[in-house]
């Protein structure tokens, strides 16, 4: 008899990783952008979408808040706010 | 072909005869000599092996956990504090369901240091999810090394085995041993295939982290895995016999004139060697003893163990391991064996013998059958020496 032993690549989307956010998150400010896309690489979750600049977003359902994007961003373009903020 | 050879260097014939890919394994006394003797047959061409050199028991562990994974037969051999410090791995291999085989060179634990045979080393390890078998000479030595790998690559089981034979005792010791014909070997355990492995043209995560959602059916199913070991083993053990002509009966334990004995000792090991001897000659002198011999202690063959010992009236245990502040690991099966039976021995006493490589001598043995004659022992020592013990530490 065997358990669940194995998994495919990509299940970890089934993973939402967002509830592991413990008070705060990124927020994109989209003002002085300008598309290095170094958040994108940081990203542990490989959740930061964006293209042109001043794009940038991030998804919250698998965001965990490490605020790494916000660390790296050279133009200080990424702050991290409360979770209850806007 | 018969040959008179060490245990150690029978064993590496067996390990040779069951080609593994992938052998890795830090030297610890007294199971320098297995691999020791695999490093020197890979060197020489003898073994189309790939022998990992590594800096610890616990990364030797890892290696035939990885090679395993990727769909290699794998062996890996060690001791006492080598064994404790593979823990880690241990759980790891068998919670990854993957059949690698390690020869256990039992020996006593650290502290104080001890390089000689008891076996504290796999009893210690008992709840990894191992399966285990205990060998009394180094024959069976050799064929249950064939049995394990078979037994823990059976597609219906995937578990790893642990075969556990005495330091020294049957290491070193020197024996006349049938070393089968390399066809025989083959037809018995043919070419390994894993059902899933790690493969860079259809990845695969083994091992993932799992949350409450998950974790327990991982460790039901290999609860129930062991129960259907123990339908597996008499099976091999008939197919075994066809082929290579010994007979290990049903694998799980070995009756040594139990029918009719009045007095029974259970052990597991070499020890079972110096018991045998000992039955027989006080049976020529009309004393109705026997003994009843474990071979496979994980999964632990409750049911077969009572079958065998429900009309005995009387029952001593010997162990070579402890549970520190608790009843001795193998008496307490043969206690949950027997327990709440209409039909049931009337005493079972334990003994512990042996331990850190003291001899238990033939008269050790008659002095465990002299015991049965009085009340119920929960735990005693044979052979200690109370002049060494005293009330101040120093």
């Amino acid at each position: 008899m065997f358990g669940p032993l194995t998994s495919k690549p990509g299940s970890s989307q089934a993973n939402k990783t967002g509830s592991w956010r413990m008070g705060k998150k990124p927020k994109f400010l989209q003002k002085n952008c300008i598309a290095c896309k170094m958040c994108i690489l940081v990203c542990p979750e490989n959740c930061v979408l964006g293209g042109e600049k001043n794009t940038y977003h991030c998804d919250y359902v698998y965001c965990k808040g490490c605020g790494l994007c916000a660390e790296i961003c050279p133009k200080a373009d990424i702050m991290m706010i409360e979770e209850g903020e806007q | 072909m018969k040959k008179f050879l060490e245990g150690s260097r029978a064993v590496a014939e067996a390990i040779r005869l069951c080609k593994p890919g992938v052998i890795s394994a830090y030297p610890i006394t007294p199971q320098t000599h297995i691999v020791e003797e695999l490093a020197q047959m890979v060197a020489n061409g003898e073994l189309k092996a790939e022998f990992v050199n590594v800096e610890s028991e616990h990364s030797a562990a890892s290696c035939v956990l990885g090679a395993s994974a990727t769909g290699v037969r794998s062996y890996t051999a060690s001791s006492s504090q080598g064994i404790l410090l593979m823990g880690e791995v241990l759980f790891n291999i068998a919670g990854m369901r993957l059949p690698v085989i390690l020869t256990c060179a039992n020996r006593a634990v650290s502290a104080p240091i001890n390089i000689w045979n008891d076996q504290q080393d796999s009893v210690s390890m008992r709840d990894t999810g191992w399966i285990q078998l205990y060998v009394e000479n180094n024959q069976e030595a050799v064929d249950f090394h064939f049995i394990a790998y078979r037994l823990a690559e059976d597609k219906s089981i995937l578990l790893p085995v642990m075969v556990c034979m005495d330091g020294f005792i049957l290491t070193h010791g020197i024996e006349s041993v049938d070393i089968p014909e390399g066809e025989k070997v083959d037809k018995f355990l043919p070419a390994y295939q894993l059902p899933y492995k790690l493969d860079v043209e259809n990845p695969l995560t083994l091992g993932p982290l799992v949350g409450p959602d998950y974790y327990m059916e991982t460790r039901y199913a290999i609860q129930q895995t062991m129960k259907d070991a123990l339908g597996v083993l008499p099976k091999l053990a008939k197919e075994f016999k066809e082929i290579f002509g010994r007979d290990y009966q049903d694998l799980l334990v070995e009756e040594y004139q139990v029918k009719g004995a009045k007095k029974v000792i259970v052990a597991m090991g070499s020890v079972c060697g110096t018991i045998k001897e000992v039955v027989d000659q006080m049976r020529a002198k009309g004393k109705k003893i026997g003994l009843l011999k474990i071979m496979c202690f994980r999964p632990f063959p409750y049911e077969r163990v009572y079958q065998a010992l429900k009309d005995v009236p009387k029952v001593a245990v010997l162990d070579k391991a402890l549970s520190l502040g608790a009843q001795a690991p193998l008496a307490e099966e043969i206690k949950v064996a027997c327990w709440g039976k209409k039909k049931a021995p009337k005493i079972i006493s334990s003994f512990v013998a042996g331990l850190g490589g003291r001899d238990i001598t033939a008269e050790s043995i008659k002095e465990i059958y002299r015991r049965l004659n009085q009340k119920e022992v929960s735990l005693d020592f044979i052979d200690l020496k109370p002049e060494l013990l005293k009330e101040k530490y120093g």
